[in-house]
Parts: structure tokens; sequence; C-alpha cells
């Protein structure tokens, strides 16, 4: 009997707009660097509140500017977030995100910093959190078909091991979830080269095939602009050379298992753009961890795999990651850090289809409210992807 | 005991998934894409996660695994050999 079938149902919250979250978060969103401070004090007084704290918003301009709102705003609408507090220097600019929040019908206020300080800010912004953060305690988890739930994946600190075990269970459960509707997704542009042939041959349609190669072309474009002699002092990482991965093409091939034998991707996405249907998505991004994990919560996805290797530790305020590791020695040295060990895989103790059912069982714990790892040790990486320098 | 696993057939490499193999051990392989066996003795030392070359390749050959082309040796490698950075490089970028 699979783990999941049409029939498999989730315990989530069904916010205003339809869409489901696996979390409860009311979250303290700085539109800029200046204001991270007053957010961090409001999350102090307001137990059960979190700051998205972040070091950009000011001065940025064109493209870069867009994403910066972007990736606010779509942390924002996540439905893993119940009710939003926005703090900025200035009006105009936070109003722009609260009203774009205000669109999904969750709570939303924000507050500008200029002629008020810090102290009445903080003041006015506490008082509204705690509105929101007892509303939110009141909130009721309801039972939710699997068609719900939308799940990204990013691999990190990866080595071959990620190639030979953890990447693919993650492929096994996407073939599984597919068929049922759940909408998903994956990317690292730079860390598909090598295998840019494998996943242009997986698109649905010519049109998508057309637009996930403009993008990888693109990324290469851009390699090639800014390189200084080849990217090998960063890719592979110094972390994935330690772990034996060698070059570019090997780590791309392994990475590509997550994304498993039968999926179509069905649309290509740019950072922190929305899906607009169910599938598998390709999003444009940079193969760091913690932008990966930032722009699939921006999309809205709701509960994230992320394969390692060598052990990396990231976790994100918006979204929970789920670890799985089919290395024998970072399983042991890191155990800490692990929802789910695969290493049987490796000694054939273990085949796909069990790892799978098994990341699958660990995801829908999670999405009925287990903490993952990282959530239970404080991983709280926000991290925004920058275009170019700011103006 | 495993000691290496292999993912297809056109392989070059297998793949050490035990710590702390040896210069001089002889290594069992699991070849994934058939579920045979191979058979080689490592001649340098081969940590966990690490490469071990299963055909004998000469400086500018193709390098596979996956069955895919992976880079190019920039050195001859022998069966048995630790295959890494030090002599296999990238065809791109």
């Amino acid at each position: 009997m699979a783990v999941v079938n049409s029939k498999t149902t989730f315990w989530g919250y069904r916010r205003e707009n339809g869409r489901v979250g696996v979390r409860n978060q009311v979250i303290i969103l700085p539109l800029d660097d200046l204001s991270n401070a007053a957010c961090e004090a409001v999350a102090h007084n307001i137990k059960g509140t979190i700051a998205v704290q972040h070091p950009y918003g000011r001065l940025q301009f064109g493209a870069d500017l867009e994403l910066h709102f972007r990736t606010l705003i779509g942390a924002g609408c996540n439905p893993n977030v119940a009710a939003v507090v926005v703090i900025g220097i200035e009006e105009e600019w936070t109003n722009r995100i609260v009203e774009a929040i205000a669109k999904t019908g969750k709570p939303v206020t924000g507050f500008g910093i200029e002629l008020h300080g810090d102290h009445d800010t903080i003041h006015r912004a506490s008082k509204v959190a705690k509105q929101y953060v007892q509303w939110a305690s009141e909130l009721r988890r309801v039972e939710c078909p699997i068609s719900d739930l939308w799940v990204s994946t990013k691999c990190g600190e990866s080595d071959t091991t990620s190639g030979c075990g953890a990447n693919p269970t993650v492929g096994n459960a996407f073939d599984k979830l597919d068929p049922l509707g759940v909408t998903m997704c994956f990317g690292e542009t730079t860390e598909i080269t090598g295998g840019e042939h494998i996943v242009a041959d997986r698109c649905a349609t010519p049109e998508v095939r057309a637009a996930f190669m403009k993008m990888f072309d693109r990324y290469q474009e851009v390699i090639e602009r800014h390189k200084t002699s080849d990217l090998s002092d960063s890719q592979p990482t110094k972390g994935n050379i330690a772990g034996g991965l060698t070059t570019i093409e090997e780590k791309a091939l392994g990475n590509i298992q997550k994304i498993g034998h039968k999926c179509e991707v069905v649309g290509v996405l740019d950072k922190a753009e929305m899906p607009t249907k169910p599938g598998l998505w390709f999003m444009d991004s940079s193969s760091a961890a913690a932008e990966m994990v930032t722009l699939c919560a921006a999309s809205g996805y709701v509960v994230h795999f992320f394969p390692t290797g060598q052990g990396n530790v990231i976790g994100n305020p918006i979204i929970p990651v789920i670890k799985l590791c089919a290395n024998p020695r970072t399983v042991r040295t890191m155990s800490e850090h692990v929802d789910h060990d695969c290493s049987g895989l490796l000694q054939r103790e273990k085949n796909l289809d069990q790892t799978g059912d098994e990341l699958l069982e660990i995801m829908l714990r999670t999405c009925n409210g287990r903490l993952t790892a990282a959530e239970a040790l404080g991983h709280n990486e926000f991290v925004m992807t920058r275009l170019y320098e700011s103006a | 005991m495993i000691h290496f696993l292999i993912h297809d057939k056109k392989d070059s490499v297998g793949v050490a998934v035990v710590e702390g193999i040896k210069a001089g051990q002889d290594l069992t392989g699991w070849l994934m894409e058939d579920d045979s066996t191979v058979n080689v003795k490592a001649i340098t030392d081969i940590p966990i996660g690490h490469k071990v070359t299963i055909k004998p390749l000469k400086n500018g050959d193709t390098v596979w695994k996956y069955g895919f082309d992976i880079g190019k040796a920039i050195a001859d490698i022998k069966v048995g050999e630790h295959l890494h950075v030090h002599n296999v490089k990238t065809k791109r970028w």
C-alpha cells in the first residue's frame, strides 16, 4: 500500500484565499535593513511572533527592486503565515507590501518609522502583533486533500552520496506526488550545467523547453561576463569537493536525480514567482541554499525537501525544511540535523521505493505539525537574492 | 559487503560508500543498473564518497558517470586509483 494516494489527507490551516499552510506563523516583516531593529524588538515583546530580518531594501532599482518586493510580498502571502506586521523606514513602500499581502485576506498592518522613531513604532506595532498572535493561536487545523500541498526541493552541501541516495529519494517521492495534483518545484540554474539536456527533455511542451533553455543560457552568459578564471573555485564548492564531487557536470547529474523519472516540467518560474497550476515547475534561481529556499517560500511553497551529503544545517522562518542524508558518516556525526536517514540505500539494505515512502511519511507528519530538526534547532535563514548593485 | 557503487554500465568510476578504503584493499562494487558485481583492487586510499577508477583512462579521455560525460582526464588514470580534482577537470566554463 502506497504511503500516498488520491485519498491521502493532512491537517493544515486553510487561509482566507483557499490556500493551505502547514505552519501558523505571525511574522514581523521589515521592508528594509533599517527596520530590522524595530522588528526584532516587536518579536521580543510578543511571544510567538518571528522577525524575518534581512539586509536589503534601500536604493534598489529596476528588476532588482521588483524582486525585492516580490520576495517580501510572497513571504507575507505564504499560507504558512497567519498574519503579518510590516515595518519600514517610510510609509509609501511599506504600504505597497501591506496592500499586496492584504489581497490574500489575511490580517496585515504596516508601520513607517519616519516621524515616529523606533520607540513609538515598536509600541504601536507590538499592540497589533499581540492581537494577531492571540487571534492566530485560536485557528485550528482542518483535514485537507494532498492536492492542496505545495512542495519544493533544493539540495546542499552535496557529495556523491547525494546523487546515489538522498536526491533519488526525493525523485521517488516527487514521482509519487505528481499524479496526485501536488504543486512542486526545483531550480538551481547553475547546478543544472552538464545535465541541462535532461531537464530540457523532460519539459512538457516545446514552449516550456524554450523558456527553460532561455533561462539556462541567460545564466551561462552571467557566468561568462563575471568569471575571473572558471567557476572551479565556487562550483563545485569546497564542501562538495571534500565530499568527492569533482566537476559541475557530475554535481548537476546528481542534482537532477531530485526530479525523479516520471514528472514532467509543466512550466518555468522567474525568481519568487507563483506557479499557476499543479505539477513540477523549474524556478530560475541561485544554487545557494538559503537564497533558493527563501525564493521557494516567496513563491508559496509550504514544505521543502532538502537532501544533503556533507551536512547542510539550513532552516527557514516561513517553510519547514526536511533534511535527508545518505552519507553514513554525516548521519553519524551530524545526527541532530537529519530528519530522514536514507544511508541504507548505499548498502543495498533498502531500495528507493522504501526510502521514498519513508520521506513521504515524514513529510505528512511535518505537515501535520511535527517540528523538523531545523525548526527545533532554531534555524531561520531568510536570504534575499540580489540581481546587481544598488543605485 | 559493498565498498563502492556504480550507476551505469558505461561509467568509468564507482563511488566509495564505506569509510577508510586503503591502497591494496580488494573492493566489491555494485553496478546498480543491472544489479551485478564488479571487483577492483584499490591502488590508492579512497575516502568515502570519492571515486575509484574502474576503467583505465588516458590523458584527455572523457570520464563517464550516470552514463553521462562528467569531464576529462588531465593525466593517465589507472584502475583502482582515486579519481578527483587532481586528475580530472570540467569541460564547461
